[in-house]
């Protein structure tokens, strides 16, 4: 047994001897003397229960890996969920570029010791402006969530209205928190959609439509995978009315989805999660705004903006573009806030699509799409099983009705799961008109055996459920 | 002094590497039964939203793709590389290698969050004993590890203040705060439609009370307030601030993203707070990210901690189980997508582990014994000084003044900023408003040994005597950085000539930043 604890190898000034050493030069007697602002009455004199330390590093790798080893991931079995968080591909570059302990461990510097940081974030700025047809495109937010409540505040200041308009079907995370970040400032409105199809309810949209109406959100693809067939129609009634129109979109879709630009949005939106950012239980996530470069709208972002500006020695520069819109400068005359949230995974959504570049984009949106259409084919072949539910045009997810099985969805997935399937994401709670429905998430990590794979599992379950 | 030089590899911009038909990866192609099967898959797009032109991306191939981020990587100043004491209020400590093994374990990062409960345990295990662990260093109830960030927790927090009035039925509209709090605890408050009152600092630094006794009413919702201030002064009147709010029906939320030198010392509890939070990416070790993501743990006392967001996470002691809690009826529902930023939580867990109890308590004492250390070799420096407090010793971070040297030499905080860089290290001023003159904030945290702290000491000192003898070489930097001076500022500010994208910069200019014709 030792007596003494050694010195933890992250403080090297625990060291008795060093300390002591520094105590003298400071002119302190103790450590405690340190603390003399501190009232005796807040002093915790207990001890923080707290389990007995694993310092050397050993014994900490063994005690993470026994936790860690309890989860049972995507990797191990097969897995169709989706709902916003979608296992695809991460090229290797992305991970090692991430864990470079320069990117990783920096944080906030200035453009002269963080060169790279304001390049490579720039950078990422311009492929999303790439991707979605804008000029203008902030650092990241925390989430996509995030990202489109922030989109739909931005534009209740730029049109001084007051109310949103946003799709009944949406993902309830995001109902709740587009619901927390807009009151008491903004009044939020659900537009209807069609049963059959799951798109917008058109004439809803056009009789909640009036001069009270700030913002129409949408997304494509919606969260049920469902892709509005005229989108060009819902932007001209929302800017007819003098709305902005914010979309939101799964950026992966946009190798072979048009531009928003192109169907007339304002604001475009967006989770950063499928470019590049592992699931890590939904823990990888990030949101971009993305708008044109004009000043009504620049002035209303509340995150940081990076801009190029030449140097003296003629280099690439880059700085903060209107820095005194920002929370930082204002404070409490500020609008929304700033402050850390997902640089990272900007960074790391950047060198996903310069390794895609506009073919690799192209091509993995094809292999999604057919894959999802043959799964969601061959799942409509199983007797009882409905493959798509919502009937309309659908990119990677799609939804699946079992009601006429007589199992429940939760039945079935427990099923699949003794078989090594996740089976998709049950619909029954969030949306009581879709019980007995999944939403099911195909990408091109699902080969034609998976998908093979999976049928065969539900054709079973179902014929044994009979 | 060490001879830095910072890499410059003078790399252009992504699309400038652009060469047609270059591919930085291949992806999956589908297999020919389905292509068969399915046909063409773009005609299962609807016409109208058909991509009909290829997004302008680069295409490069993988190589250069990686070399160019490498070199961008090598001109970017991680905490792992230099010494971090120059980013007061960030907390830029040692980062441990072993806690990235963790994060980046398949078996955490390809959990997907709608996993089967039983196919999740260990993840689930992790975030239930950190909301513990946090409970013991604060003296709180519950903690939510939804929250992003700081600035995100003080959202939350402003979001359970209303939601709690609006279940008394009390109008409250007023949030206080103090002008050496983080700027967010005045801004995110706006956002949830509080109207903040600033308390000024009085002469010796430290929030006056006068002023909060005047600012409180039955308007008053909460305080939102750091302790230590940004000023390292820990303001020994703290519980009679949050009397006094609480005596005029208001909440008190403590701004805890940096708590780095009160750990095992003073809590939140005993300081009568009802709200606190703490960031994972400070305190706790999680790595910055170059802004995140970061994490913060959003705690709460009594039954304010009915308001906190969902899911929690709750433990079936008879069926040895964790489990994802939704079951808080007054919860204000979500601040963020899912259950909060994973790798920081299990970067965070895995950081108190190592540490138990007493290394957290030594983790605060050398963190406080290092600012005092370098405290007291910056004071002696010429035309530097400590505002307020004289004489007595600071808790984590000290801000400085350079208002002297400003004055004598004509050189500013901001170009000592930059001179910083060509030594290899960080230096920031402060958050606005620049209350004190010419400010650098500096934070030594724990991670650093004394000749380090010595050596950022020599660095300012050369500064200084550089200041006094040849002002023009300090104004003129960086010499040794990877770029020279940005002189035209129009550049972020005039709407003509920013550009924030490549394709926006293509559209204003041709060349090196020459403008289209008109």
């Amino acid at each position: 047994m030792r007596k003494e604890r050694s010195v933890h190898p992250w403080i090297p000034n625990s060291a008795p001897r060093i300390r002591d050493e520094m105590l003298r030069e400071i002119g302190a007697s103790s450590i405690d003397e340190l603390y003399e602002l501190i009232p005796e009455p807040l002093r915790f004199k207990g001890k923080l229960n707290l389990p007995d330390p694993l310092p050397d590093e050993a014994s900490l790798d063994r005690h993470m890996r026994n936790i860690l080893g309890k989860n049972v991931s995507t990797a191990e079995r097969l897995s169709f969920l989706g709902g916003g968080c979608a296992p695809h591909y991460v090229p290797a570059v992305c991970d090692w570029i991430n864990q470079r302990s320069e990117f990783l461990t920096a944080y906030a510097g200035e453009p002269y010791e963080d060169h790279g940081r304001f390049q490579v974030l720039f950078e990422y700025a311009s492929m999303i402006g790439d991707l979605v047809g804008m000029d203008a495109v902030s650092v990241p937010t925390y989430d996509g969530s995030q990202a489109a409540a922030s989109a739909l505040r931005m534009a209740g200041r730029i049109t001084g209205r007051k109310k949103a308009l946003i799709p009944e079907i949406i993902n309830p995370d995001r109902r709740s928190i587009i619901g927390n970040y807009s009151d008491p400032k903004l009044e939020v409105d659900e537009i209807g959609y069609d049963e059959r199809t799951g798109l917008l309810d058109v004439a809803d949209l056009e009789r909640k439509l009036g001069p009270e109406v700030a913002a129409v959100y949408f997304e494509v693809p919606g969260y049920l995978g469902t892709i509005e067939p005229d989108p060009t129609e819902i932007t001209r009634l929302a800017h007819a009315a003098g709305a902005l129109v914010v979309v939101g979109v799964d950026p992966i879709s946009l190798g072979v989805l048009a531009a928003p630009a192109d169907y007339g949005a304002d604001i475009v939106v967006g989770e950063l999660q499928p470019l590049g950012v592992q699931m890590q239980f939904g823990g990888g996530r990030g949101g971009f705004i993305a708008t044109p470069d004009d000043e009504r709208h620049i002035s209303e972002y509340p995150l940081r903006l990076f801009g190029i500006a030449p140097t003296v020695d003629q280099k690439w520069g880059f700085g903060d573009v209107a820095w005194e819109r920002t929370s930082f400068a204002k404070r409490e005359g500020s609008k929304e806030f700033v402050g850390t949230m997902a640089a990272l995974w900007g960074i790391t959504a950047g060198v996903y699509l310069a390794l895609m570049g506009p073919a690799g984009m192209r091509e993995l949106g094809e292999t999604i799409l057919a894959r999802a259409a043959y799964a969601a084919e061959r799942l409509n072949g199983i007797p009882g099983v409905r493959a798509p539910r919502l009937r309309s045009p659908f990119f990677k997810e799609f939804t699946v009705d079992f009601s006429e099985t007589g199992l429940t969805v939760a039945a079935i997935n427990e099923q699949l799961l003794e078989r090594g399937i996740f089976g998709g994401h049950d619909l029954s709670s969030p949306f009581p008109e879709l019980v007995g429905c999944a939403l099911y998430c195909v990408t091109e990590v699902h080969t034609k055996d998976d998908i093979d794979r999976l049928v065969g599992a539900v054709s079973e379950v179902v014929k044994e459920g009979r | 002094m060490r001879r830095f030089h910072q890499a410059s590899w003078d790399e252009p911009i992504i699309h400038e590497l652009s060469v047609p038909g270059e591919r930085g990866i291949l992806v999956p192609q589908v297999e020919e039964e389905i292509a068969d099967a399915v046909g063409n898959p773009i005609s299962r797009i609807p016409e109208a939203l058909r991509r009909t032109e290829p997004p302008r991306l680069p295409g490069v191939s993988e190589h250069r793709v990686l070399q160019h981020y490498l070199r961008l990587s090598q001109e970017t100043l991680g905490e792992h590389l230099n010494v971090d004491v120059g980013q007061g209020t960030c907390t830029m400590k040692y980062n441990p290698p072993i806690n990235e093994r963790f994060a980046t374990s398949p078996k955490l990062t390809e959990l997907h969050p709608f996993q089967d409960g039983s196919t999740v345990q260990g993840i689930l295990e992790i975030m239930y004993k950190l909301d513990l662990f946090l409970r013991e260093i604060s003296g709180l109830e519950r903690f939510s590890l939804q929250p992003g960030g700081g600035s995100h927790a003080i959202y939350a927090m402003a979001c359970m203040v209303r939601a709690y009035f609006a279940d008394r039925g009390e109008e409250r509209d007023e949030v206080i705060t103090t002008l050496f709090s983080h700027p967010s605890d005045a801004a995110a408050p706006r956002v949830k439609g509080f109207r903040p009152i600033v308390i000024p600092p009085d002469q010796d630094g430290l929030p006056d009370i006068g002023a909060l006794k005047r600012a409180v009413s039955e308007r008053t919702a909460a305080l939102f307030i750091t302790n230590p201030e940004d000023t390292g002064i820990f303001n020994p009147k703290i519980a009679e601030f949050t009397g006094i709010v609480h005596e005029a029906g208001g909440l008190c939320c403590y701004d805890q993203a940096n708590a780095n030198g009160i750990l095992g010392i003073t809590r939140a509890r005993e300081a009568g707070f009802d709200m606190t939070f703490f960031n994972l990416h400070k305190t706790f070790a999680s790595p910055h990210g170059c802004g995140g993501p970061g994490s913060g743990a959003l705690g709460a006392a009594g039954k304010i901690a009915y308001y906190l967001p969902v899911p929690l996470v709750g433990y079936d002691a008879g069926q040895d189980r964790y489990f994802l809690d939704y079951d808080l009826p007054k919860s204000i529902g979500k601040v963020k997508d899912f259950c909060g930023v994973i790798p920081a939580i299990v970067r965070a867990y895995a950081w108190i582990m190592s540490l138990g109890e007493e290394g957290l308590r030594a983790v605060a004492e050398t963190a406080v014994l290092n600012n005092n250390y370098l405290l007291h070799k910056l004071q002696k420096v010429r035309g530097m000084s400590a505002p307020f407090a004289p004489g007595r010793h600071r808790i984590e971070q000290v801000r400085y003044s350079f208002e002297e040297l400003a004055r004598d030499t004509g050189v500013h905080t901001t170009d000592i900023q930059r001179r910083v860089a060509d030594f290899g290290a960080h230096y920031w001023t402060s958050h606005e408003p620049w209350y004190v003159p010419e400010p650098v904030t500096l934070e030594p945290t724990e991670s650093y040994s004394k000749d380090e702290l010595d050596e950022y000491a020599r660095i300012i000192e050369q500064i200084v005597s550089e200041a006094y003898t040849d002002p023009d070489w300090v104004r003129t930097a960086p010499h040794r950085s990877t770029i020279g001076k940005v002189t035209d500022h129009s550049h972020f500010e005039d709407p003509g000539k920013w550009a924030l994208t490549w394709r926006g910069y293509r559209k204003k200019y041709k060349g090196y930043f020459e403008p289209h014709e008109a």
